[in-house]
């Protein structure tokens, strides 16, 4: 084992520099042991791929040895080495919706490259990776491919631009009679340099301001079903997962925390832990106690042997009947009005027909399937933080904090995630690490069972949402209302955050469907819980309000769904595109014997989907025959990457709204493992058929889409089916599963 | 000490006889590409072949393997040939990733005994492997495409 004294020593990198920054991170060579036991350099682990296996390699491994020239860095995501080999920073977290592939596509497309060729880096820490539309570097809210969508094509056509000039400069002609083709500058004479040939000149030049970028009928690689590059590493068991990350003299760790959600230790006795087998120590931290041994099985048997007297805190007497209690109650208040147009009130009052439905929505767990963990090495000067995370910065911070450092002594690494779907936007798994590596002294990877991943959570909130609404004489939809009781993620995330703007009433607040009065409103109640944000987030919830209750409406104004829809999205061409095109090819109107139909439809992230659930009830038993879907999102990038994440997104909705549900009895959260936390499973996937509907402009998001219609199209064709309306979810509560 | 076959290796292991063969894969012997998902045996992210039959590693005992023919992802081919990496590549099947060496090693242990499984069969041999991702659809269509790579003279 090399000895800890004797690595050379890093500079600690991340910090606010944004290129020069990952030049120096991408080169701090470390060893580690990667598959099969091998010893090899590594650099950031990307993408994994095991030396010598035909195709797999896409890490830049071997970049990092000695004696190699450091390839030039042309801008914040590009660097070309003089082997020709070109590496693109990818500073999205790559979570399975595919930014490692779509964000290198955009930025080759303008760099006329053969994508296939690219290897990928996570990028360091840094100002030019901030997603604007996030406002920080965060990968969230489906807008990844969005906000590189000008970023990285720019990106790739100053480079190409920067290599044309350092070509003409060469050869001592205007740059005009010089063009970029298959990683090649060539002139009119036909000469030609590689890309690696002039990436150090290019890199000298004065980055050129405006660029033209292709038009769409050009476009070569976008818009195109390229195979994903991650792929070769995540079939052979090289990818590099956080809870892969493995360091010269790395010691392991397991947390105890308290059963009752928010609880402390009070007291802990440790001497039987401390006496068995491998255990290095056993430490406090603010959040629970941390066990670190030479081997994960060792700390997870010696934690479990703690014996710990827990400060339960406030939650003690908390279940999931009180919760329900606090959100009615506090629904009595009118809360806060985010929009209205008309008076909905009013018209309420004075129509012919009135309405009025609460629908429950249950907290859910995140369940990603690498549960949690984070591989911290604090020296004196410095820490590295492999992790796999959503927030970058956020990440930085935390740790810093905890090893008492400035930030920009925090180099973070970003790791593949097992799964993200939000939970890995928070950062309360961090600081526990970055403490026993500071008070050990040497590397220590933190990890979480499923267990500790499953019950201390930032759970998506539990909603109460009650829609009022109103039919003139003519069946027209004249007023709809919705009032939301929940707690806020916003609040909690970001309690300094002064934009009234809260995610609680996302997508309502923008209600696609043409209807004179309308309002929303919002009453916070907060349960004592953390909560967080779950993939799709409120949209979800306030899919499954809208949509129930538009099917409820179109039966009370006697009309079919799909009619009733249409009429108040006439001016809304896209949205009547979408409901049409799924109706037609579920064979709305038109069920077979013994099978029932129902709709939804949903806008969010620019793009708009539809769905139709195809179901069947045998004596009282609902089975789930097939999920059509539609989604038109704009301009696509890579077409399969969409196509799979529509159906991860129907399959994401469908666990919901079969089984999903956290229960707390005395303030601690019952469901523990997948044996209580029930997933789909293979056996229980019904038929998916999804349609891509081709769209040009700014691409619109998909990784959160398909979530929301799963659970109101279900409980619409039950209702179709037995005549029942199920308005809180998970089914399984209503015995129907 | 206990002496295990991994991969047509013989390795010596210093581990307690109770520890996990899943632990013992990734922090005794590096080979991080069998996951952990639930150490319970509801997930399957960490199946293995034990002798050749889809076995969950979580719960399965040092003590339990000696003298057994282990493989594990890594083992499965040296350059992605096996019909079933062939087929995933193909069919760009991961997502996250994180599940898919157990998904793997259970879809290969299937068409070791079932060259070409029907879609009830793919499915309860498949029930035990969770995927977050929702990579279902495309795991039962490379399954198929697996099938047919290995049938002799249908391999294109």
């Amino acid at each position: 084992m090399p000895s800890r004294d004797r690595r050379p020593a890093q500079r600690a990198t991340g910090g606010t520099g944004g290129p020069a920054d990952a030049g120096r991170r991408e080169f701090c060579g470390r060893t580690a042991r990667l598959g099969g036991g091998l010893l090899l350099a590594m650099t950031v682990p990307a993408l994994g791929g095991r030396p010598g296996a035909r195709a797999s390699t896409r890490l830049a491994a071997g970049a990092g040895e000695p004696g190699a020239t450091a390839p030039a860095q042309l801008n914040a995501w590009l660097k070309i080495a003089s082997d020709d080999s070109i590496t693109v920073l990818v500073d999205r977290s790559e979570m399975g919706q595919g930014v490692y592939t779509a964000l290198p596509m955009l930025l080759a497309e303008e760099l006329e490259v053969d994508f296939t060729t690219i290897r990928i880096v996570s990028a360091p820490v840094g100002d030019a990776y901030v997603n604007a539309g996030n406002g920080g570097q965060i990968t969230g809210t489906s807008n990844s491919v969005t906000d590189a969508w000008e970023r990285l094509r720019t990106a790739g056509a100053q480079a190409r631009t920067l290599l044309i000039a350092a070509a003409a400069n060469k050869w001592r002609i205007p740059p005009g009679r010089c063009r970029a083709r298959h990683a090649h500058i060539e002139n009119d004479r036909g000469q030609s340099f590689s890309y690696g040939q002039l990436a150090q000149a290019a890199a000298k030049l004065p980055v050129p301001k405006d660029v033209t970028l292709k038009p769409r009928a050009e476009y070569a690689l976008i818009g195109t079903s390229q195979r994903r590059l991650d792929t070769p590493g995540k079939v052979d068991g090289s990818a590099q997962f956080g809870l892969d990350v493995q360091l010269p003299g790395m010691l392991y760790a397991a947390i105890a925390q308290c059963p009752v959600l928010g609880g402390q230790p009070r007291s802990v006795d440790s001497r039987k832990a401390e006496a068995m087998p491998g255990v290095r120590r056993v430490l406090s931290v603010p959040d629970g106690v941390v066990v670190v041994a030479e081997h994960f099985w060792q700390a997870l048997k010696a934690r479990d042997a703690l014996e710990i007297v827990w400060d339960e805190g406030k939650n003690g007497n908390l279940d999931n009947a009180s919760i329900k209690v606090l959100l009615d109650r506090a629904s009595a208040n009118a809360g806060l009005a985010t929009k209205q147009v008309g008076d909905a009130g009013a018209a309420i009052k004075s129509a012919a027909k009135s309405f009025a439905a609460v629908y429950e929505l249950p907290m859910l767990a995140h369940a990603a399937m690498e549960p949690l963990n984070c591989t911290a090495d604090v020296r004196v000067d410095s820490c590295d933080l492999y992790v796999g995370t959503q927030v970058q910065q956020m990440a930085q911070a935390a740790a810093a904090k905890a090893a008492g450092l400035p930030p920009e002594r925090v180099n973070v690494v970003t790791m593949l995630l097992g799964g993200g779907f939000g939970r890995r936007l928070e950062v309360d798994f961090i600081p526990a690490a970055v403490l026993a590596s500071k008070a050990l002294g040497v590397p220590v990877k933190l990890v979480w069972t499923r267990e500790d991943d499953m019950t201390q959570d930032y759970y998506r909130p539990p909603a109460r949402e009650q829609v009022h609404a109103a039919l003139d004489a003519h069946g027209k939809l004249v007023a709809w209302q919705l009032h939301i009781t929940s707690p806020s993620i916003t609040a909690r995330f970001d309690p300094t955050n002064k934009d009234p703007f809260d995610s609680v009433i996302e997508y309502v607040q923008n209600y696609p469907y043409d209807v004179p009065n309308f309002g929303l409103s919002y009453t916070r109640r907060e349960i004592g819980i953390n909560v967080g944000y779950l993939r799709s987030v409120s949209h979800a919830p306030n899919c499954f309000a809208v949509e129930s209750s538009l099917d409820e409406l179109a039966e009370a104004a006697s009309k079919d769904p799909l009619a009733f829809r249409l009429e108040m999205l006439a001016a809304k061409p896209r949205h009547t595109n979408v409901l049409k095109l799924a109706a037609e090819r579920s064979g709305w109107g038109r069920a077979r014997p013994g099978r029932h139909l129902g709709l939804a439809f949903m806008e969010g992230y620019t793009s708009v989907v539809a769905q139709v659930a195809e179901i069947a009830v045998n004596e009282g038993k609902l089975q789930i025959h097939k999920i059509t879907c539609v989604v038109d999102c704009g301009q696509m990038v890579n077409p399969r990457i969409v196509e799979s994440q529509i159906e991860s997104g129907i399959v994401f909705g469908l666990s919901a709204a079969l089984w999903g549900g956290i229960t707390v009895g005395a303030g601690r959260v019952r469901e523990t493992n997948f044996n209580t936390y029930r997933l789909l499973r293979a056996n229980e996937m019904p038929e998916v058929d999804v349609l891509l509907v081709p769209g040009d402009g700014t691409p619109g998001g998909i990784g959160e889409l398909a979530v929301g219609p799963v659970a109101p199209a279900i409980c619409n064709a039950l209702y179709a089916a037995t005549g029942k309306r199920v308005r809180s979810l998970p089914l399984s509560s209503h015995g129907l599963v | 000490m206990a002496l295990l076959s991994v991969n047509d290796r013989t390795i010596d292991v210093d581990a307690a006889p109770d520890t996990p063969l899943l632990w013992v894969l990734r922090d005794h012997l590096g080979m991080t590409g069998t996951k952990y998902g639930c150490g319970m045996a509801l997930c399957g992210a960490c199946t293995v072949h034990i002798e050749g039959t889809a076995t969950r590693s979580c719960v399965l005992p040092l003590s339990a393997v000696a003298g057994k023919r282990v493989t594990t992802i890594e083992g499965l081919s040296a350059d992605h040939s096996h019909a079933v990496q062939r087929a995933w590549i193909e069919l760009d099947v991961p997502q996250c990733g994180y599940c898919q060496s157990g998904q793997i090693m259970s879809a290969a242990a299937l068409l070791a005994v079932k060259p070409a499984p029907s879609d009830a069969e793919i499915d309860a041999a498949m029930a035990g492997n969770l995927c977050r991702c929702g990579t279902y659809p495309r795991i039962r269509k490379a399954i198929h495409r697996a099938a047919q790579l290995l049938t002799p003279g249908r391999d294109s």
